[in-house]
Parts: structure tokens; sequence; C-alpha cells
């Protein structure tokens, strides 16, 4: 990524439209919209061949600080309207700024089957587990007995696991990153945009508002590496803050062993992005079980849906009218 | 026809138009039958009309009336209009279809049946206690029971095909006697057969002499009295097709895009009666066409949305209950002013009702069914033919005024067929997307003066990048804004841009005088049955015109002062008086209705009668 650093005309600031800002400070949100800035700056992507598409929610209030082609659209169609945006121009790099109820509630038909397709777009899940802009109602990523406005004695809601969603779909791209990751953050988007096909990025959002403690123990700085697992291609599944502890496998099922630092066990998993079962295995982590995985857990490669279209639509070149109207069933008067 | 004629005496009737019925179960071919039969009155050179009428079953229990699958159609001179009321001929391939059938049969009229049909336990299952073709119940009518099975079975013996495969043809074998009896050729469906059944040889052999034989099965058993002549209609030198209206709003949607130079996007969810306009496109995706299957009617409407954000020529279509589910949408896409054509092919409802038949039930929902002040332009089809026209230009007003457009079709004409100038309909005239300012000076907002449109600026192109989307804009700079005077300027200025489409409307045509006792007002689907009513109608002295109306919003400007030059107001609709209440709104007039909500359509008789009772006082 270094050198397209260096060999781009972009700075971050080019991508910052006119419009002000209007999220509560401290918001995850502006991390997110920072970092989006920062890697198409890095990437060199030209303003115009950007489309940032939202539906509604804090999140999706996005696309307007954004110097590129924008749309705000309707509660949970962000997928529907931009895998019509892809397929009408498939240069364009088309991102979906999207929240845990906009796309997993409102939207969730939508998202699954972007997915499905494998259309590329690249989908950014800012997962604060609350309906902020409507403030504070349990959404499907809230957890059990968590009091909010319309769970005033605690929700009785099962919430899922939007990584488990994705990776269930056979999704080609799908990554974890915090919102006070920056390095991580900015690594996965660029990943994503130069991914073929959809691209699933949840991004654990902090809500001032609402969920403000939700994530705060992934910041504690004796905690966090406890916590967290950084999950990268090729790499041992090893975490700890003195790196001593790993992830092994026994009879199907994923333990934690500990070990001296520095002297992995050969047991310990070599994580591979490209397999889909252990990407699903790691998706089920959760503390103080397991630790939470971070980062890149699947990343292949697969034919996207513009692709298979375009081959289609060349295939069978261009028709006009007349051809259509012309051909078997018609006759002649004279 | 064949060389030698073996009935001397034949007799050779001359009508002027003819309706037939064909009936049967929904797996007899009956739709193919009449499909066929209809190419062929066409290419004779009779003007059409028809009417399929299928049950919304897969497929309903063999034999039962609920399965009763009919085709109905007109055929003659110039002046058919519609697919007729009541059959001079009906073909019955079974008791069931007999028995749904004959009680809209005039007496006299002929009535063919497969009488191998006309068994114990099909008559019990079509309701009969004796066999109608034996107990003197059809005396009325001229009844020619031919054995089908048996014939068929006799010619097909050394074709190779199992005995499942040879009672598949007799369809076509029914074919070859009605063309006889009409004097018509079997050629047009044998050269169909030969593209058809390409791939199968010992089919399409089996097909052709069943079609052949039936033709002479006719001829030499002399069980016709008199043939028919059925007079030609008097048509333009050039190409023709028949279509349905499914099929020519497809043809309009790929001819719009080719005018306007940019590609088709179809988004669509299957739906009846509207599924047949995504198969057709389908079948043409190509570079300059994408159909894109949604996952549901939202999905469908707001891939449209962005394909139209993106720079194609956007359009999706759909049936009432899918409708519903895109007004949220359409919301978006008044708000955000992008360019959209969605066809609506209206079906009985409310909910999944009637959902293969006919109504005009939607035009409520397509005014007013969105949520805030949501204007946009409605306009609507009033022939199976005349669905190419209106969606064309229905494209060309969405993209002139940058607005969605609704083209409401139904069931009726959408399954429909009638001929279709194809040599016409191939020179359309171009259409362009408005010139962009310089990008410096470029705003998303910025309206052209006449149209109050504002400009495409299609996501992709250089120079010109913005942001739209379902919040309220600022009047001047297209960003966001929610300040009361802002809202105010905005809320009239959409309503303004779709009121100024008037400008569109060509005068309205009048059929009958300039003013008198009675003014017949229709719209859509219903211009064959009122405009062949009034003609009657005027034939027998009655003092009565008609107008018929296809901008329902903006409505034309000369409708008003047309009506008031008329004593009586008669609004003939499909529903239970949608139009009426519009009209009576806008001009504070009282019109008489006239509402039929059976499935079916209007009829010329339901209209005539109706005139006939106004002047009778």
């Amino acid at each position: 990524m270094d050198n397209l650093k260096t060999k781009s005309k972009y700075t971050p600031k080019d991508f910052a439209s006119k419009c002000p800002v209007k999220w509560c400070p401290g918001c995850g949100d502006f991390a997110v919209l920072a970092q989006m800035q920062r890697t198409f700056a890095n990437m060199g992507i030209p303003h115009e061949k950007i489309a940032v598409i939202s539906g509604i929610g804090c999140s999706s209030r996005l696309p307007y600080y954004l110097n590129t082609y924008g749309f705000h659209t309707i509660h949970g169609r962000a997928p529907a309207v931009a895998a019509g945006v892809k397929l009408a121009n498939p240069e364009l790099s088309v991102w979906v700024v999207t929240g845990d109820g906009d796309a997993l509630s409102i939207g969730g038909n939508h998202t699954l089957h972007a997915i499905r397709r494998n259309i590329g777009i690249k989908i950014i899940l800012l997962n604060n587990r609350i309906y902020a802009l409507t403030k504070g109602q349990t959404s499907p990523t809230t957890k059990m007995n968590v009091i909010t406005k319309s769970s005033p004695s605690g929700s009785i809601d099962y919430p899922f696991t939007p990584l488990r969603f994705a990776i269930g779909l056979d999704c080609t791209f799908v990554a974890r990153v915090l919102d006070t990751d920056m390095t991580m953050m900015g690594h996965v988007f660029e990943a994503a945009a130069q991914h073929k096909g959809t691209a699933f990025v949840e991004i654990f959002q902090r809500c001032l508002a609402f969920t403000n403690v939700e994530f705060d123990h992934f910041k504690n700085k004796d905690k966090k590496d406890d916590i967290m697992v950084h999950v990268e291609h090729g790499k041992p599944l090893v975490f700890g803050k003195n790196k001593d502890k790993g992830i092994v496998i026994n009879n199907y099922r994923p333990e934690i062993i500990k070990f001296q630092h520095g002297k992995v066990p050969p047991e310990v998993v070599i994580y591979d992005e490209t397999n889909t079962e252990m990407a699903y295995v790691l998706s089920g982590f959760f503390y103080p079980d397991m630790p939470v995985p971070i980062g890149i857990l699947k990343n292949v490669e697969k034919p996207s849906y513009e692709e298979l279209l375009k081959n289609k639509e060349d295939e069978a070149g261009s028709i006009s009218l007349k051809e259509i109207l012309e051909g078997p069933g018609v006759w002649e008067m004279n | 026809m064949g060389k030698s004629v073996l009935n001397k005496k034949d007799k050779i009737s001359h009508i002027d138009s003819s309706t037939i019925m064909f009936a049967g179960d929904s797996g007899d071919g009956i739709q193919l039958l009449g499909h066929q039969f209809a190419d062929t009155t066409a290419i004779a050179g009779n003007d059409l009309s028809t009417l399929p009428d299928y049950p919304s079953e897969m497929r309903a229990p063999a034999g039962s009336l609920g399965g009763v699958s009919g085709f109905q159609m007109s055929f003659g001179d110039d002046n058919v209009m519609t697919p007729g009321s009541k059959p001079d001929v009906l073909v019955a391939m079974n008791p069931a279809a007999l028995s749904v059938n004959v009680e809209n049969i005039e007496n006299g009229s002929i009535i063919i049946v497969n009488s191998d049909n006309f068994i114990p336990g099909a008559l019990e299952k079509a309701g009969y206690s004796s066999n109608p073709l034996e107990d003197g119940s059809l005396s009325n009518y001229r009844l020619i029971p031919i054995p089908v099975n048996t014939l068929i079975e006799t010619v097909l013996k050394d074709s190779g095909l199992t005995k499942t495969q040879i009672l598949k043809c007799k369809n076509f074998y029914v074919l070859g006697i009605v063309c006889w009896m009409y004097g018509l050729s079997t050629k047009p469906t044998i050269e169909w057969m030969k593209i058809k059944f390409k791939k199968n040889n010992q089919l399409q052999q089996a097909n052709m002499e069943a079609i052949t034989a039936g033709r002479a099965y006719a001829e030499s058993t002399q069980i016709f009295e008199a043939r028919f002549q059925v007079k030609k209609s008097i048509v333009m030198p050039g190409k023709y097709r028949n279509v349905t209206g499914n099929e020519a709003v497809s043809y309009a949607l790929i001819a719009a895009a080719q005018a306007l130079k940019r590609k088709l996007f179809y988004g669509a969810y299957p739906i009846t009666p509207a599924t047949d306009i995504l198969h057709i496109l389908a079948k043409y995706r190509s570079k300059n066409i994408t159909v894109f299957q949604a996952e549901d009617e939202i999905a469908a409407m707001a891939s449209s949305i962005g394909a139209s954000f993106a720079g194609c020529f956007a359009a999706t279509g759909t049936s009432g209950p899918g409708f519903s589910l895109k007004s949220e949408a359409l919301g978006l896409a008044v708000i955000s002013e992008l360019p959209l054509v969605v066809v609506d092919v209206q079906r009985g409802g409310p909910s999944t009702g009637l959902p293969t038949k006919t109504e005009q039930s939607d035009l409520l929902q397509a005014l007013y069914g969105r949520h805030g002040e949501s204007p946009l332009v409605v306009m609507a089809a009033m022939s199976s033919a005349d669905c190419f026209d209106t969606t064309f230009e229905a494209a060309r007003i969405a993209v002139k005024y940058m607005t969605p457009v609704v083209v409401l079709t139904n069931a009726f004409i959408a399954n429909g067929s009638e001929p279709f100038n194809v040599s016409k309909s191939c020179k359309f005239k171009e259409f362009k997307v408005s010139n962009l300012p310089p990008k410096e000076e470029f705003q998303p907002y910025a309206r052209d003066e006449k149209t109050l449109a504002r400009h495409w600026a299609e996501a992709g192109r250089p120079g010109y990048e913005h942001i739209i989307g379902g919040l309220e804009k600022d009047v001047e700079t297209g960003w966001i804004n929610y300040k009361p005077l802002n809202h105010v300027k905005m809320t009239k200025l959409r309503a303004e841009k779709i009121a100024r489409v008037i400008k569109e409307i060509p005068p309205t045509k009048i059929y009958g005088d300039q003013e008198g006792e009675v003014l017949v007002v229709g719209w859509g689907s219903t211009f064959g049955a009122i405009t062949t009513a009034v003609c009657k109608a005027r034939k027998m002295g009655l003092n009565v015109s008609s107008i018929h109306i296809k901008h329902l919003n903006p409505l034309p400007p000369d409708m008003g002062t047309i009506m008031r030059r008329f004593g009586k107001i008669l609004m003939p609709e499909e529903n239970l008086g949608q139009f009426r209440m519009i009209v009576k709104a806008n001009y504070l007039i009282d019109p008489i209705g006239l509402n039929k909500t059976e499935g079916q359509p209007l009829s010329s008789e339901d209209v005539l009668r109706k005139i006939k009772k106004l002047f009778a006082g």
C-alpha cells in the first residue's frame, strides 16, 4: 500500500465535503469517516469513481461528508440501491455505509442477497448494538437483558452475530475492526476496496449516547490483548498480553492453550483466510469463553455478480428493437 | 386450402367479425391454441382483440370447473376493438369447459366439443347429471361433437410418440378444424412449428400432421353447414406482429433506452400478471439491456433507482401488491427527482385478490398511495398495442421532467393481444438528456426554467460529484435543509413540475360530437369497449360521444371544458368509481358511474346497456 500512497495525487482532505458533520462529539462514526477519506486518498481512486450509498441511521449520514457521488436512501435498502448502481456502472467503487438496525433488521433481506450474489459492493457495518438515531431501542445485535427504551425490563431478543451471518452466506470477504484501531481499519478498508465481490466489514462502534461502555474493554490496555485475538492470514492464532495463549482445535471444538512466550506449539491453528470453516468457527468466539476475533476472517476469490452478468451480456452482443420486432412472428401487409 | 373441395354444396357465409372462445383444462394447451389462431387471423388481414382467461392455480384438478382455461377473441374488420362478449363459436375440450361457458353463448351459436371427454367421471366433475350432448339441453345451439382423442390417436398411431404425447397434439388438431371453418390457412402455424420444434423433429412432424389432419377432417366430413368468410380490416402496408400488452411494454422500454442512447436497466420481482415483462426482457439481456431479478419488490424498485442514479434508463414493473411494496422507494424517487418508469399491471385486489383477473383499481394508489406530498406522473395504456406508445411516452416524460412516471395497464390488455405496426414503431423519435452546465456551475437541484427539471449528472461523471437523498433539499444548493419556508418552496416546486407536464398532453380526441347530451369518459383499458358501445349507440341515433383519458396526472387541460359541453357524464370503470372521484374533485361535476368488479373486462354491451338506460330516462 505504501507505494500507492506515494503515487496518489490526493490527500484525505480532498475527500471531505463542505457539509458540516453532525454526529455526537466522540462518536465512533468520525473514525470511520476519517479512515474512508484516507483510504480513498491512499488508493488514489478518483472522486467520480466512488459512490457511497447509505440507508437510515446515524451512520447513514456519512455520504454527506464525502466529496464523492453519494446517495442517502431509505431505511434498509442501501444494498439494493447500491446493487443497481454497481450493475449500471461496474467501474464504480461502490460502498454501503450502514448500521446494525439498517443492515440486519429492516434491510436484512437486501444484505443477505447482496452477499449471496457476491455483488461488488463494500458493506461497512457500523455496529453500535443500538438504534441510536431513534434514541435507543434494541437492535438485532443488542445483548440479552440490556435495558433500552423499548426493553425497560431488559431485552429478551437473542442477538445474532453479523460475521456468522455473512460467513454463513459464503461472503467472499469478511472482516471485523474496532473504531479505535485506525491502522487496522485502514488495512481492512484497502483490502476490501481491492476485493472483487461483496466485502462485509463489521466495525465495533461506540455510541456515546447509548452504548458508551459497550466496547470499553477493547480499549483497556491491560486487558485488551486477552480479550481479542488478531487474525492474520498465515500466522498462528496467538493472543494474550504476553503472547502466551493460542487457539487449538480439539475434537472439532476450539480451545485455548497456554504456553511460554515465544514457544508457540505446532498444534496452534495457523490462520487461513480462505478456509470458510475456520472463519465460521472463529466468528462464534465470544469473550469471556474465547477471545473476540479482529481482522480479516475471510478473503476468497469468486466471480462477482457483475462479472458474470457482463459475460452474459457481452455474449449476446447488442440487440436493437428492429431486430426483435422483425424477428419470428412478424408478417407483412401489402 | 386443399386442391379438391369435396363438399360441392360448400356455402360461404360472409360476416364482419366473429368471436370465438377456446376452453379446456389448464393443461390442454388452450392458450397456445388461442395465440396461434390469433396470429393466423392477423396474418390473414383481420383486426383482432384477445382475452386469455386462465385460473390462478398452477394446475387445478383435471376436468374441474375451477381448472378451466379460456381464450376468447374477436376478429374481423377495423371495428374490432374488444375481444367480444358473447362468442359465436365455443370450442369446449371437456364438460367443465362447456359448463363454464355455455351460459354466455347466444342461441344458434356453434359449439364444438371434444366428445371423447364427455364420459361419466368428467360429466360429474362438471356438475352434469346427464350428458348434455345427448339429453337435448343443447338443442338451441349448432352442436358439433368431434371425437378428437380417437381421431388424433389414429392419425398419430405410427408417430412413435407415447399416448400422452399424442393426446398433447389435440389442440393443433382442433386448430386445423377451426382454420377450415373460417377458411384460414394453416401455413403460419406450420411455419411457427418449424421454429418451435426445431430441436425435436418427431414432435414437429406430429404437430404438423395433427393440424393438417384436423383441417382435412373438417373438410371431408361435412360437419359444418357453412363456412365463414370474416371481413378483413384495412391496414396500412408494412410489417406487423401480434403483441400482448406486456410485450408492447417491454418493446417500448427497449425503444426508449435506444432513443435515449442509454442502457436499459429493468429490475423486477416475479408477480402475476406482470412477470412476462421480466421474461421478455430477460430473453433480450444484452450489452444494452440489463435485467435484474431482485430479491423482492422493494429491491426491484431500489435497484432501479440506483441504476437511474448511475445513468441507466431504468424501469421496474409489478402488479398491485408489489406496487404497494414499492411505494416507500417511490417516495425516494420523487424527492431525489430521478427518471424512472414504473409499470403497474393491475389485477383484482385487495391483497392476492384475483391474481389472474383484470381490474382498474390501483388508480388511487398510483396517484396518492405514498407518504407525504408526493406528486408524480400517472399514465394509462388504452389497449395492448397502445402499451407501446404509452410506455415510450412515459419514458420520454420521465427523462424530460426528471420524475418517476407510473404506467397503468392491467391483466386484460397485458395478456390480451392485437396487431401491432412494427414498421411504425421502429421509427420512434430520439430524445435527449438535457445538457449539463459547466462543472463549476453545477448544482444538483438547479432547475430548468421551463420544465423545472433538475439535471441528470450520473454517478461516474468527473467533476459533477454530488450527494442526493431522501432528506429535504435546499432549494438553491441541494444540501440538506429542514427550514419551514424551504420545505414550502420545495413541496410547491415538486408539485408545479408535475403540473407542467400538461404541456406534453395532446388535445383530447372526441369520438362523436363536440357537444351533446351524453359524454362517456373512460380511461385506460376500457377504450375498446367504450368506443365500440358509443359507435353502436350513435348508429341507433343516440346523442352520445366519448373521450378517453391516458394522462391521469396531470389531467388533460381541455378535459373540463369538454365535459361541460355535455348534459350528462357517464364514467365506466373497472372499480367502484376511483376516476369518478378524481373528476368530481377536480371539476366539481357529478358524473354517473358504471362500475364493474367481476375480474372481467368491461364489455361494450355493458356500456351500451347503460347508455340506452340513460336515454330511456
